[in-house]
């Protein structure tokens, strides 16, 4: 019944207008406006529903699409369109905005119409960016991107927020103006800018690898990878709380979807040529950022090494494939380490979101985010407390939770690749549970530690709903997968046999 | 010999124009000082008629007159539609800056026009030596547009280091000319471009007679090396003059490109394609690299200039249509944004104080949200980042860069794109993440007002629907 309706357009618009409208409203009925924000968001959460109620899971074509001419001289269109590749990450999108406006409540009182208006804007821009089926479009949306982010951290932020936000910025742009001129390559090379044809395009093998590292400046960067992975700790630590979760669930995860809509289908080759640079620096992440993680003195830098140390197993997932390939035994094995990694990205998505809200949680009463000015947490916040508890477990990848799902894909998979692989990616399973159990106890256990301490207030109703909430997703992923893994079955079995095909 | 009158219509809007100023001259004599308003409401009346006349007298056809001198062609109107266009804003912010300062006098607008019509002079030249007599029209008139503020040392100064090299460069564009006409004996465009292509490219002479033409063009676009000037002149001048020579003597120089090297030396492509190239890179890399050490915003701007001048060279030297089409729409849209830009400067200064270092720019979220607001979204169209209209003018330079097999020239500009997105991020940091030093109030008049928040906002309409300009600027090129 929805198939007709523009609903894509709908989820993209509908925020960044109503963005606009929070933001003319201004700072005088500051109330007012927080349930404007508030309703706005959760009404882009139920106008995106449809995009899963009436999503056919049997197919792997584009559904939900619109195509209009944009720059007709070029060929630019605007095309969006979405696979199940897509759609789970346009919903968790639509999703966690809906906290990251609750959790703003009370705690922002600088400008409070400027801040809700710069994250409803960037909730569009990217379904945007998760939507867009033209390169242009896409390119559009993935730097628009940046400018509420900027803003976000330059202004709500920390002390050392002017450095952090530049830094993310430069770093950010110098990554994807490469992959802007890979775009216009095959332009030149296919006459269009339509992503789909760009995966059929017939390419040499030193184009691909160009085109290939072009792609993999400005995904390495965003995922992050190391070792250009050093503007995230920075980032987080000055962003607002709700610039770390919106960071953390979601824009990283822009750059894992930038390898399974780019690098993987348009240059096969190059990724089967160079999979062992991924792979390695993917280890790498898991295995030494790990231990960075491990030495953290600021809880919010202890969860961003662990992020990216996570994003490393999605972009693990992604990259053998090609190994598993060359093994004839293992027959779906690749599909394992490709739909682990997006289901890693999700649970990332619920789990990092939860947990620096909990840091935020703190931070609003205590006014520090030092590990050590903490302690004891437990007696005074026992409710918080057992959240927190429950997202370090899932953090650490205690099975039940989603976080254990998408581990345990990525190492049976690349069990089938490789036995070393396998082995250090698993390391994460002690090095993971070392540093999160580790904050934890130091954290929420013991005795209380000082007065700060001694003085907290246990989470209000408004933050039990936003971590309850997030719990539960957390657990229902962990225990019950299926819809998850089902909906995008369709679209990575055809991505995966696509990207058998050499195009040599 | 037989006499022809030629028809007037083809050029009725420079005429219109050269009379309004003469009459506007006149009647500014028998003004009192508070009626020197009614000058500059005369000088608006007259560009929104000549816009009119453009508009009315315009044909399907190319039209060649005065014996091969002028042309009135597709794409002339379009630049000269955008000429009047940014004249009338520029004119527009200058007022409340130029009367708060005792400059308001009816020789401004005078000489302003003059300038006017030297631009559309070169935008409709079809000859070597109408090209030469705009361009001298526009130059003389500049010069002492810069020195406008008698009392102001730094303005006679760049007044007379523009003279100076302005007057060298005009030296070598003619020495280029008189070799030209020398190789081909003709002064005509369309019986150059024919000499040229039956002696072929070897002609000594004709190459180098080529070179001096690009170094005058270069010296008046403000590419590098021959950029030295920019800087003072931009800083030397009273704003309003500095808004002026920076946005729509852009998009003359580009005319000046056009006809110069596409429709006289075409067949020469190959020669001055790798001269432009050298321009280009090193205006990028410089404009950009310089920029950065800047603390007067009106020096960086004008470095942040020679760097898109970079960008507008890349879309001529591609040699394709669509490459002049994409350097056309980059010109049009830097000047506009170099109005809104400049505009944003002249709104912050005021009797007595000129907004021109980098702090004065600190905390301006908090004094005006609105203007923080426009000037970010002039900074980020400036710095190329989507979905600004100044994304999509790279964009489409890239792609004609790209389109000739020059992929590493397009690594190159975005490579120094990059570095150029740090002063303007810098501009952004100040206003927004700042506390203000300075608390005084903005006042402006409305009309400013409105005009400025048109300016920003078109940044991010044309970016939304870049395809508006873009289809003028290609059915013109195309038409020409």
């Amino acid at each position: 019944m929805f198939a007709d309706w523009p609903i894509l357009s709908l989820t993209i618009w509908l925020p960044i207008i109503g963005g606009v409208m929070v933001l003319a409203s201004g700072d005088k009925a500051a109330n007012a406006t927080r349930w404007t924000a508030l309703a706005i968001s959760i009404l882009t959460f139920i106008v995106s529903l449809p995009l899963y109620g009436g999503f056919d899971a049997g197919t792997a074509e584009m559904q939900f699409v619109e195509r209009v001419s944009w720059i007709s001289l070029f060929n630019v269109e605007y095309y969006l369109g979405i696979d199940g590749i897509s759609m789970p990450l346009i919903i968790l999108t639509t999703f966690i905005t809906v906290f990251v406006i609750i959790a703003a409540w009370e705690v922002i009182q600088y400008k409070p119409a400027s801040y809700l208006a710069a994250f409803l804007i960037m909730e569009g821009v990217m379904v945007g960016v998760f939507a867009s089926l033209d390169a242009v479009l896409f390119y559009v949306f993935w730097e628009a991107m940046l400018i509420p982010m900027f803003l976000i951290i330059g202004v709500w932020g920390g002390p050392n927020r002017v450095y952090a936000t530049i830094k993310f910025f430069l770093y950010t742009f110098f990554g994807s103006v490469f992959m802007l001129v890979a775009l216009i390559y095959m332009y030149f090379q296919s006459g269009t800018f339509d992503i789909l044809a760009f995966h059929d395009l017939k390419l040499g093998l030193t184009e691909q690898i160009l085109i290939f590292i072009a792609f993999l400046l400005a995904f390495a960067v965003k995922v992050p990878m190391w070792p250009v992975h050093t503007w995230l700790p920075d980032a987080h630590v000055e962003a607002p709380t709700g610039g770390s979760v919106i960071l953390a669930a979601i824009m990283l995860k822009i750059g894992g979807y930038g390898f399974l809509r780019f690098s993987l289908p348009i240059s096969p080759d190059a990724s089967h040529q160079l999979d062992w640079l991924i792979i390695s620096m993917s280890l790498i992440a898991v295995v030494y950022i790990g231990f960075v993680a491990l030495v953290q003195q600021d809880m919010k830098k202890l969860i961003a090494y662990s992020s990216i140390a996570h994003m490393g197993f999605v972009t693990l997932g992604f990259f053998i494939v090609f190994t598993i390939f060359a093994n004839p035994e293992a027959d779906t094995g690749a599909m394992l380490g490709v739909e682990g990694g997006m289901v890693q990205m999700v649970s990332h998505g619920f789990i990092s979101a939860a947990l620096f809200l909990c840091v935020g949680v703190l931070y609003d009463r205590v006014h520090s985010r030092q590990i050590s000015d903490y302690g004891g947490v437990v007696n005074t916040m026992p409710l918080f407390a057992g959240f927190m508890v429950f997202f370090a477990m899932a953090n650490a990848g205690l099975p039940g939770t989603s976080g254990f799902v998408g581990e345990f894909m990525v190492i049976l998979a690349s069990f089938r690749a490789d036995f070393w692989y396998a082995f250090l990616a698993a390391t994460t399973l002690i090095i993971g549970a070392a540093y999160t159990l580790w904050m934890v106890k130091r954290v929420i256990f013991g005795a209380v530690e000082n007065d700060n301490v001694a003085a907290l207030q246990d989470i209000n109703s408004r933050e039990i709903v936003i971590l309850g909430s997030l719990a539960l997703a957390v657990l229902v992923l962990g225990l019950w997968p299926g819809p998850l893994v089902e909906v995008m079955d369709a679209s990575i079995a055809n991505l995966l046999q696509h990207v058998a095909v050499s195009k040599l | 010999m037989q006499f022809e009158m030629p028809s007037l219509i083809p050029v009725l809007p420079e005429l219109f124009l050269l009379t309004m100023a003469c009459v506007i001259l006149v009647v500014d004599l028998f003004l009192k000082e508070e009626q020197r308003v009614l000058t500059y409401a005369l000088t608006q009346v007259s560009l929104v008629l000549a816009i009119c006349i453009v508009y009315l007298t315009t044909g399907t056809q190319a039209e060649v007159v005065f014996h091969g001198s002028v042309i009135r062609d597709a794409m002339g109107d379009v630049l000269k539609v955008a000429i009047y266009l940014i004249s009338i804003g520029a004119f527009l912010y200058a007022k409340d800056y130029l009367q708060d300062r005792d400059l308001f006098k009816g020789e401004f607008y005078v000489i302003a026009l003059f300038a006017v019509l030297g631009m559309t002079v070169m935008v409709s030249a079809n000859s070597f030596l109408t090209v030469y007599l705009g361009l001298e029209l526009l130059a003389l008139s500049l010069y002492a547009l810069v020195a406008f503020d008698r009392n102001s040392k730094g303005g006679s100064e760049a007044a007379m280091k523009y003279f100076v090299l302005g007057a060298l460069a005009s030296g070598m564009l003619l020495y280029g000319i008189s070799m030209i006409y020398g190789a081909t004996g003709s002064i005509e465009f369309q019986s150059v471009a024919k000499a040229v292509s039956a002696s072929g490219m070897d002609d000594m002479v004709l190459v180098f007679g080529l070179a001096f033409v690009v170094i005058g063009l270069a010296f008046k676009f403000g590419a590098v090396p021959l950029h030295m000037w920019v800087p003072d002149v931009y800083h030397g001048a009273p704003t309003a003059v500095t808004l002026f020579i920076g946005s729509t003597p852009k998009i003359a120089a580009f005319a000046l490109a056009m006809r110069l090297l596409v429709d006289g030396l075409e067949p020469l492509h190959a020669d001055w394609q790798g001269m432009l190239v050298i321009l280009a890179v090193l205006s990028m890399a410089l404009g950009n690299v310089v920029a950065i050490a800047q603390t007067n915003i009106k020096r960086m701007l004008a470095y942040s200039t020679i760097s898109h001048v970079g960008f507008i060279l890349l879309g001529i030297l591609a040699g394709t249509d669509k490459g002049y089409t994409a350097a056309m729409f980059y010109s049009i849209v830097y000047a506009l944004m170099a109005l809104g830009g400049f505009g944003i400067v002249m709104l912050l200064s005021r009797r007595g104080f000129e907004a021109e270092n980098l702090d004065d720019y600190k905390g301006l979220h908090d004094r005006s949200p609105w203007f923080a607001a426009m000037m970010m979204l002039l900074m980020f169209s400036m710095a190329g980042v989507p979905p600004t209209v100044g994304f999509f003018a790279k964009l489409f330079v890239l792609e004609a860069v790209v389109s000739i097999d020059m992929t590493w020239l397009a690594l190159v500009g975005v490579f120094f794109s990059i570095i150029g997105v740090y002063y303007y991020l810098r501009i952004v940091k100040l206003m927004y993440f700042d506390k203000p030093v300075d608390e005084t109030p903005l006042t402006a008049s409305i009309d400013t007002q409105i005009a400025l928040s048109v300016n920003g906002l078109m940044m991010l309409l044309l970016g939304f629907f870049p395809a508006s300009i873009l289809s003028i600027c290609a059915a013109a090129i195309a038409a020409s």
